[in-house]
Formats: C-alpha cells, structure tokens, sequence
C-alpha cells in the first residue's frame, strides 16, 4: 500500500501546516504571558492609584495588541488547515477534536475578543474596576483558548476516552473527562501556557534592559523587571516540573519519541542521558545497522539519568529504536511488523464488515464480523494497531523496511530536545540572577549583562519553536498516535497545490513578520507616555 | 437534559445552531462591507481613518464568529468540514488568505514604521471585503446547487474535478448569492455608518450609496430567491436515506415549516424596511432593522437547506455521497456533551452586549 502513497503530498502538506504553527507560535505564546503581566501591572495602578502604573500597563498593552491580532490571524488558518489539508484525518477526529475546538470557540475565543476591546478602547469609558476585570479577563481567555487546542493535541499524542466505531469508521468520544484530564493534555497544557509566560518574561525584560542601557525610563524599567522576573521565575520552575512529568509520560505513552530525542538504538537498563552530544549523520538511514555508539562522533553522557527521568529509576530499562522496530521479547515488546500485521488484519477485517454490510446488513457474516470488531480480546490485540496498516506489504523484506520507515527523523528531535532543555535551564538562572542584581539595585550598572538579556529575547522563542519540534516530529509519522499516519491523514489533493498555497503562505508570512518587527521596535523606540491617546489597536 | 433526546433531535439542535451562527456571521459581514466602502466614503486621510476606527472596533467579533463557526461546524458536522474544505481547497484558501489580509489591515494600518504605507493596509481591507463575501456568499450557495465529490463507504472523500472549488465560481446561481451577499454587507455597512458615523461630508456620501448598492442587492437577492424556489431540490428518503432530486423542494421545505416561512417572510421585510426609511432619510436607525432581518433570512435559507429531509451539502458528482444532517454529524454522546457547553451561548451573548453597553455609554 506504501507505494502507491505521494509523499510529495505527504511532506508539503506537513511543511505548510508546520509554516502555519511556526508562525501562530511567533505571536500567541508572548500574548499568552503578557496578558497576565498586563493584568498584574494594572491591578498594582488599581490598587496604588499611581499614573506611573498606569503608563507602565498601557507600553506593555500597546505591544501585546500589535502581537494579538496577528496570533488570532495565524490561528484561523490552522483551524481551517485540519480541513483543507487533512480531510481524512478530520473525518477520523472530528468527533473528538471538534468538541473541544467548538468549546474554544464558544467560551475562549469570545471572551478573549470581547474584553481585549474593553481593554484599548475602554481606558477612558468604562470604571477603573471594570477595565481591570476586563484586563484580567482577557489575559484569562487568551489562556483558555490554549486549553482546549492543547487538549486536542494531548489527544493526538495519547488517544484516550474514545472507540472506534466500525459504522462510521471513525473513533467516537465515550468519556469526555478522560479526554480533558488525560495526562497528556494536562502535562501539554502547564508546559505550553508557562512557555508563553517564560517568553514573556523574558521579553519585557529584554526591552527593558534596552530602557537601562539607554539611560532612558529607568524606574518604569526596573519595575517592569521586577514584575516580569518574578513571574518568569515561578513559570520557569513550573515549566522544569512539567518538562520532567512530560518525560516520564513520554517514556510510557510514546516510546519511540523517547529513543528517538535520545538517538538511542540498544535499549538498555541503567540508560545513561546524553547531556551533550554530537551526531554523525549516520543514524538518518535508520536501519537495522543502526548503533548508539557509532553514531555519536562525540558525547557526554550521566550514567543512569534517562532511566531515572523516564521511570524514577536509574536502573529501569529504556527501549531502544531497535527493540521497538524489531521486538523485544524478554521485555514483552512487540515488533513493528507484528503491529503491521496485526493492523492490517484489523482493517480487513473492517473492509470485510463494510462488504457484508453493503451486500446484506442482516446477513450473518455481517453480524459476526459487527461482533467481531467490537471484542473487547480483538480490539486489543489487533484494532489498537490500526494505524499501522499502510505499511503493510507481503514480502517480508520490504515489510521490515517499512518499519524502519516509520522512526521519527532523529538527528532533528535529538538537537531541538537538547535546544530546549538547556534554554529552558539558562531561564531559571536568567531569572535569579536578575532578581538578585535588581534587589541589589546593580543592574542598571551591569552593561554586558543588559546586553546579554537584550540579546536573550528570540532565545524563548528558540526553546518554543524547538518543544514542537520534539512533540510533532518525534512522533512521526503519527497523526494520531499508532490510529492514523499522516500518509492517510492528508486531503486527495495535487502536490502543485499545495506548494502554491505553502508559497504564497510563507512569502505572506514573511513580509507580515517584517512589517510587525519594523512596527514593534518603532513603539519600543517610542518609549511609554504618560497621557496617551486611546490606543488605536 | 440533553440525555433524553434522541440523535436525530441533537442533530436538528445543531444545525439550528450552525443555522443561527451563519445567519449572525452574514450580519457581521457589514465589516466586510464597509472595508469596500473606505475609498468612495472616505475622500481624505482623516475620513478614512474614522471608517477605519469605527469598524477597527467591531472586526473581532465578525472573525471570532467566522472561528466559532468554524469549530462548530467541525465539531457536529465533521464529514461536511473534511468534505468541503478538503476539496473545494481553493475557495477555502483563498477566503483564507483574505481574512489574513484583514487581520493585518486593521492591526497594522496608521502604525508608524509600517514598511509598506497604510495606503497597503487599506488596499488589504478592500481586497479582505471583496473577496470575503462574494466567495463565502458563493461557498454557501453550493448548499442548494451542489458540488462535485464523492464519499466513499469509510467516510473518506474525494473531489472529482481537478479545480478544487474553483469551477464553483463559473455557476451562475452561485455567483447570483456571492453578489447578493457583497452588496448585502455593503448595505448594511451604510447602515451601520449612517448611525455611527458624525460627519455630515460622509453622510451625504452614505445616501448616495445607499441607493447604489441597495438596488442591485436588491435584484440580485429576488433573483436568487425565485430561482431557489422553482428549482428542484435535494431530497432524502428518511426511511432508506437515499438522495433523490424533488421539484420545488426549497419552496415545499418553506410551506411545509410554516414558521421558518414567516421567519423569511418577516426577515426579508425588515431588511427592506431598514434601507427604505435609511434611504426617505426618517431616522438613522435603520441598521437595526435590516440586521435583524438578514438574520431572519439568512436562519431561514440554511434551515431549509438542511431540514424537512433535505441534504444540505448535495454531490452532483454522486447524488447518494450527499451530506445530510443524518449521515456527516458526530456521534450521539460528542453532539450531547456540545450540547451542554451551548448552553453557555446565552451568557456569552449577555457579557458580549453588557461590555458593548459599557463602551459606547458615554
């Protein structure tokens, strides 16, 4: 079946929607932190009545709505890309995913929207108090509405509270709960909203470390730190805590996006993490020669350290990418091509009962296929493996090379994880020291490390960029989680299509982000001013 | 409480739901509407700065609408969400990106430092405006014309021209609504100026308009209209679902739900009586009428493009691939638990009106 697929399709398809998320995450996660630092900072002005406050709220506000349209802009085109570009896989999710896309909608994005207008064009119309509700309101809505997506996603990751439904040939919700408070998507939602609070943080304090190198505002700037450093401090422990919950789920749910962040082949107890490390280039043939050892042209390992932060054991064992794709029995793990096989013969089995059912649907290998595919023993055994049915062939060496096939682009996930996390730790000790030198009142008198914090700012967005990566690459080629590849997930649609539609989309993209920068670096320039007009945004 | 109902009930609730969003969707158009009206309302800077700023206020909640329903769609209707804008690809990407342009229009225009002149940023709202509701009105009419696609028996569809959407353009009918909903939201658009809007230079500007842009939305509007009613429609045995085409079915939908009748009946009438006392210049408070009234009609056009046995999304590649409401929703238990969070819709509306009140007070 794998030969008749287009991956040409395939890989452009995946190309646009990452271009799309890629940039929806260039404006969301800053609107996500400085909706909040905004409802901080207004609650002081709210609380002390000094106009100072006030002038410090309305900067940072002036900013987050430069960013907020463009975040919602991007947000529509991904919404709308799940169809465009994934019909298939919108059929097989929507009863899943529409829910709590529908409820994001209804609860979320019109809370956010409603009260982000009260915000800028209400400073002079509405009481002190309602504005202040409204300010807290929208940093609030801006949050849910990153609640119900990540829960979609969470889903994708780790499918639960859901049956496949042989009729509609889909998978149904049957527990809405499960969906919710999956692990997945509580671990997503903390590690995702707190990325976005990190990234703020760092960002105002970045602008306002300019503030100080240029002798300019220089009590508005130190405010704004001591804020925003007290926020992204807290965010980034959380943000360390969900990482490490993220990890140990990763090492359950997805084993393969764990072998693959750590490029390790051989699984082994006592697993030792790579801290640092450096790939040879080999590993991309992903096959059956493949080796740990001789893959690295340089590392540095902690010995026992993945084992510990995937089973809070240092002598567990962590499955390699070859006892994945070539079965483990000692360790009860079973191969690829098994759950290939064993895939195929559920969609057969599905076909077959579809057949029936079109020829006579009261006829009796109608109703024996209906009961089979809704035992309990086959859908364990054989319907969980459904998504690897396309990589199904008869002969069983393109079979096994098939298998290999299906292993995440590992030089990609191993660097993008090491991105991540070493940001992520450079964060905390950012944000320390900051507060320390601040309380201290040194700072300002610190240049070079102005200059370092200046220059610390696309860092978050690095370390946000590179956590997508390792979710949605790593865990290649699933569109959802071992239910559907993304080989069947996409629209039938030309290949020329999309390149245009990606074209036309990445030079749009990148003109706007231009223009956006010129605009942002202008009102920074600007500076704060006492008596503002109402904002125009 | 959603419990007891069974699945066909909490599919109808739904389709009146995506029926009442669509229907508030074309209202909101009147944003669109106005982006195409800047250049001949707006003779100076200042002139089109104040259009700008007035609908600058009110884009949100036409693109938080357009989202929600969206996801709506998606959520009770996934079949029609993988179907349409898996194969009509290019209408779908197109609106796309006009609704991006308008994003960026209103975001970036009159931003110091905003590397392509704010003349670009209107020139996006304009392009944002035009193609926005002459193809989102197109798109709708293929709920009554049809399209070309087919679904396989895994639910699985497939666009049978390699346009993609793009020859939806060439039908005549279809364009008749593309048209019908450009001068609509324009009207609506002078409406909503005329109550708004101070400024004596642009309100003579509006009168004139008025008559320009009411007139032929007017004809285009009946065109569409009688054509629907004497056409043949999509019907649906309920008993077998099979899809057969019916003479007269949209208008035998109207007299068989005599309340949706009165609906459109009342809706087409407001709308009219909003532009006629804008136009005899008796009050400014026309917009009022002609926005209820296109909420009316538009509610009544898609509940019979989906009600009384009908396939609201046809296939004329393959009549039995049609949608109905019956054979592309969600399952029982997703459509139930939707149902609970809709009921939120009230509160939603309550708060959106309450901060509205609240800015426009003094």
């Amino acid at each position: 079946m794998l030969e008749n697929i287009d991956f040409a399709i395939v890989n452009w398809s995946r190309a646009q929607f990452a271009l799309t998320a890629m940039f929806h995450w260039v404006f969301v996660p800053l609107t996500l932190g400085l909706g909040f630092l905004n409802a901080f900072t207004e609650t002081i002005y709210y609380k002390t009545g000094n106009p100072e406050w006030k002038k410090l709220t309305k900067f940072w506000m002036k900013l987050f709505g430069i960013n907020f349209a463009c975040g919602v802009a991007t947000g529509l085109i991904l919404e709308f890309q799940f169809g465009t570009n994934w019909s298939n896989y919108s059929w097989f999710v929507g009863d899943i995913f529409g829910a709590p896309l529908a409820i994001e909608g209804i609860i979320a994005f019109f809370m956010e929207s409603t009260f982000v207008a009260v915000m800028f064009f209400g400073w002079e119309k509405v009481s002190k108090r309602f504005h202040l509700a409204s300010t807290w309101l929208t940093a609030i809505g801006a949050n849910l509405s990153a609640v119900w997506i990540l829960v979609a996603n969470g889903w994708m990751q780790n499918p639960v509270g859901t049956a496949f439904n042989p009729d509609t040939a889909r998978n149904e919700m049957t527990n809405f709960w499960e969906i919710i408070f999956s692990e997945t998507a509580l671990n997503k939602f903390f590690h995702s909203t707190t990325c976005g609070f990190v990234l703020a943080a760092v960002f105002v304090i970045g602008v306002s470390s300019w503030f100080l190198l240029k002798n300019r505002e220089i009590l508005f700037a130190k405010r704004s730190i001591v804020v925003a450093a007290v926020f992204g401090l807290i965010s980034s422990i959380i943000i360390v805590v969900s990482g490490d919950k993220t990890t140990k789920h990763v090492a359950e749910v997805q084993p393969m996006k764990l072998a693959a962040m750590e490029s390790l082949y051989e699984g082994t107890e006592n697993a030792p993490l790579v801290a640092f490390g450096i790939l040879s280039g080999k590993e991309t043939e992903k096959n059956i020669t493949a080796d740990s050892n001789a893959d690295f042209l340089f590392k540095i390992e902690i010995p026992g350290m993945l084992s510990f932060l995937s089973f809070n054991d240092s002598q567990s064992f962590v499955a390699g990418i070859k006892d994945l794709v070539l079965g483990n029995e000692e360790r009860g793990i079973l191969s690829y091509t098994e759950k290939i096989e064993r895939g195929h013969e559920a969609r057969q089995t599905l076909l077959a009962y579809k057949n029936a059912k079109e020829e006579n649907p009261n006829s009796e290998l109608t109703a024996y296929l209906k009961e089979k595919l809704n035992d309990q023993t086959f859908i364990n055994e054989y319907f969980t493996y459904f998504g690897y049915a396309p990589y199904y062939d008869e002969n069983p060496e393109i079979l096994q090379q098939n298998a290999f096939k299906m292993v995440p682009p590992i030089s990609l996930t191993f660097y993008s994880f090491r991105i991540m996390v070493m940001l992520g730790f450079y964060f905390v000790l950012l944000f320390v020291v900051v507060l320390f030198l601040i309380f201290k009142d040194k700072l300002h008198t610190k240049r070079w490390l102005l200059l370092i914090l200046i220059f610390s700012i696309p860092l978050p967005y690095i370390a946000g960029m590179a956590g997508w990566i390792v979710a949605e690459v790593g865990r290649q080629p699933w569109a959802i989680q071992d239910l559907m590849s993304v080989v069947v997930a996409i629209s039938k649609i030309e290949t020329s299509s999309v390149m245009i539609t990606f074209s036309l989309f990445a030079v749009l993209f990148f003109v706007l982000f231009i223009a956006e920068m010129m605009i942002l670096l202008k009102q920074i320039k600007i500076g704060p001013k006492i008596e503002e007009e109402n904002s125009n945004v | 409480m959603f419990e007891t109902l069974s699945h066909l009930t909490l599919q109808q609730y739904w389709w009146i739901i995506i029926s009442l969003l669509g229907a508030i969707l074309v209202f909101l158009m009147f944003v669109q509407g106005g982006q195409t009206l800047l250049f001949s309302l707006g003779k100076s800077d200042d002139e089109k700065t104040l259009l700008i700023n007035v609908l600058g206020s009110k884009w949100g909640l036409t693109f938080t609408t357009l989202v929600t329903f969206g996801g709506a769609f998606f959520a009770s209707f996934p079949l029609f969400y993988s179907t349409s804008f898996g194969g009509a690809y290019w209408v779908w990407m197109i609106i796309l990106l006009a609704f991006v342009l308008q994003a960026f229009g209103f975001e970036f225009h009159k931003k110091p430092n905003n590397l392509f002149g704010d003349k670009t940023y209107e020139l996006f709202l304009f392009i944002n405006g035009f193609i926005g509701t002459i193809f989102i009105g197109t798109a709708v009419a293929t709920f009554f014309t049809g399209s070309p696609f087919s679904v396989n028996s895994l639910n699985l569809s497939q666009w049978e021209t390699p346009w993609h959407g793009l020859e939806l353009a060439l039908n005549i009918h279809n364009i008749t609504l593309g048209l019908t909903v450009f001068f609509l939201a324009r009207t609506l658009a002078l409406l909503y100026f005329l109550l708004t809007v101070n400024n004596e230079n642009i309100e003579k500007r509006i009168h004139k308009q008025l008559l320009f842009n009411a007139i032929p939305f007017v004809l285009f509007f009946l065109i569409f209209v009688i054509w629907l009613l004497i056409r043949s429609g999509f019907a649906v045995n309920p008993m077998s679902g099979e899809v057969f085409m019916l003479q007269h079915k949209y208008l035998l939908n109207l007299l068989e739900m005599p309340l949706i009748l009165i609906f459109f009946i009342i809706g087409v009438l407001l709308v009219l009586f909003g532009i006629i006392i804008s136009l005899l210049k008796i009050n400014n408070k026309g917009i009022w009428f002609s926005a209820t009234g296109t909420i009316l009609t538009v509610f009544s056009l898609l509940i019979i493009a989906g009600f009384n046995n009908t396939a609201y999304y046809p296939s004329t590649f393959d009549l039995q691939s049609s949608l109905t409401i019956m054979n592309s929703s969600s399952s029982h238990f997703t459509l139930k638990v939707m149902s609970y969070v809709s009921l939120t819709i009230p509160f939603v509306i309550a708060y959106i009106w309450y901060a509205w009140r609240e800015l426009t007070k003094k």
